[in-house]
């Protein structure tokens, strides 16, 4: 019985996804190995994260497919995450700060400015 | 683009698309995911409350280091392994991503020939896609012990700095690796499940009593995917930072 509701696609793009997502974990290894440090390294780290999520959810995952109603309830709630990110970071940077004050080697200055 | 669908009345009426195919498919008083069998958008929405309980572990870790004082243990040199008399900067984590990943392409592959009723290749590549995770796993718990035994890292702290590093990475990476070990499991009932025709007979399940189908291996690739996705985050943001 052959069914109308399944995906099917070609092999070939599941092996050129996998071969990509191949070189962007090399990539991101690299960035390790090479030691980079700083905001390129942020940069080239969350780039590559971002691109093989997407990749993976896109075609792996079928998302490219499927009909607009489904892919927003999916990838429309975790957009929230970016606030509890944004919550997270702005608290544990005011912690850092209040530890480095109150209980940095008896200095009234923050660990990161002595 | 009109598609025909069945409705009650059994009328065909045409599907809008983009935007408007939004407010059409959840004003239509009937089912809103089209195209998808039910199982699949629930699978959907389990996997976007697992999103939520990953993302709430790894926004606390991304909490928890910034606020310590402490060093943090650098994850390079902690999982860098001696390879050939050379030490080799986090080249284990490297090895299991690049497993994880392999086991995901052969899972897509394994939907593929599902949908094409090709019981052996399906059987076969499921059954890679499970060695791969296992061998994850295995790893993982290599891993796991190199880190407790010789580098006497413990939840509540270690010798090399900051006390969180221990309990976010045993939060973080066991929950991850239990989700494989669950998908191990499941990868090779499914894989049976092909074998014995199962699929093609529509013979109905030992626990839920669903009949079988070749969507219940797209259901499988999906939960299959989400855990190489989620340790793509994991990967990013615990051992790269």
């Amino acid at each position: 019985m052959a069914h109308p509701e399944g995906q099917q696609h070609p092999i070939g793009i599941y092996l050129k996804i996998w071969g990509l997502l191949f070189v962007l974990s090399t990539a991101s290894y690299l960035v390790d190995f090479f030691h980079i440090q700083g905001y390129l390294r942020w940069f080239l780290i969350i780039t590559f994260m971002l691109l093989k999520a997407g990749l993976i959810v896109a075609v792996f995952m079928h998302m490219l497919w499927e009909r607009l109603a489904l892919v927003y309830v999916i990838v429309v709630p975790p957009v929230l995450l970016m606030v509890l990110l944004s919550i997270g970071a702005l608290e544990a940077d005011y912690t850092f700060f209040t530890r480095g004050t109150f209980f940095g080697a008896g200095s009234a200055v923050p660990v990161e400015h002595r | 683009m009109a598609q025909p669908v069945l409705t009650s009345t059994g009328e065909s009426l045409p599907l809008p698309e983009g935007l408007p195919g939004i407010v059409a498919d959840w004003s239509s008083d009937q089912r809103a995911f089209k195209k998808v069998p039910w199982g699949k958008a629930m699978m959907w929405i389990f996997l976007l409350s697992d999103t939520f309980i990953f993302s709430s572990f790894l926004i606390s870790y991304m909490t928890v280091r910034i606020s310590t004082t402490d060093p943090w243990p650098n994850p390079s040199e902690v999982f860098a392994l001696t390879l050939w008399g050379k030490k080799i900067p986090l080249i284990l984590i490297a090895i299991m991503t690049f497993i994880l990943i392999s086991s995901s392409g052969t899972m897509a592959m394994a939907v593929k020939f599902g949908y094409e009723k090709n019981k052996k290749m399906t059987f076969i590549l499921l059954l890679i896609t499970a060695a791969l995770g296992a061998t994850f796993v295995g790893m993982q718990a290599f891993e796991w012990t190199k880190l407790i035994v010789e580098e006497g890292v413990r939840p509540w702290g270690n010798p090399m700095g900051a006390a969180q590093f221990g309990s976010t990475f045993f939060m973080i990476t066991g929950f991850h690796g239990t989700h494989v070990s669950i998908g191990v499991i499941f990868l090779i009932i499914v894989a049976i499940k092909v074998l014995r025709g199962d699929l093609d007979r529509q013979r109905p399940g030992f626990l839920t009593g669903r009949k079988g189908n070749y969507e219940m291996v797209e259901i499988m690739g999906l939960y299959w995917h989400f855990v190489d996705l989620v340790w793509v985050f994991i990967f990013a943001v615990f051992y790269l930072w």
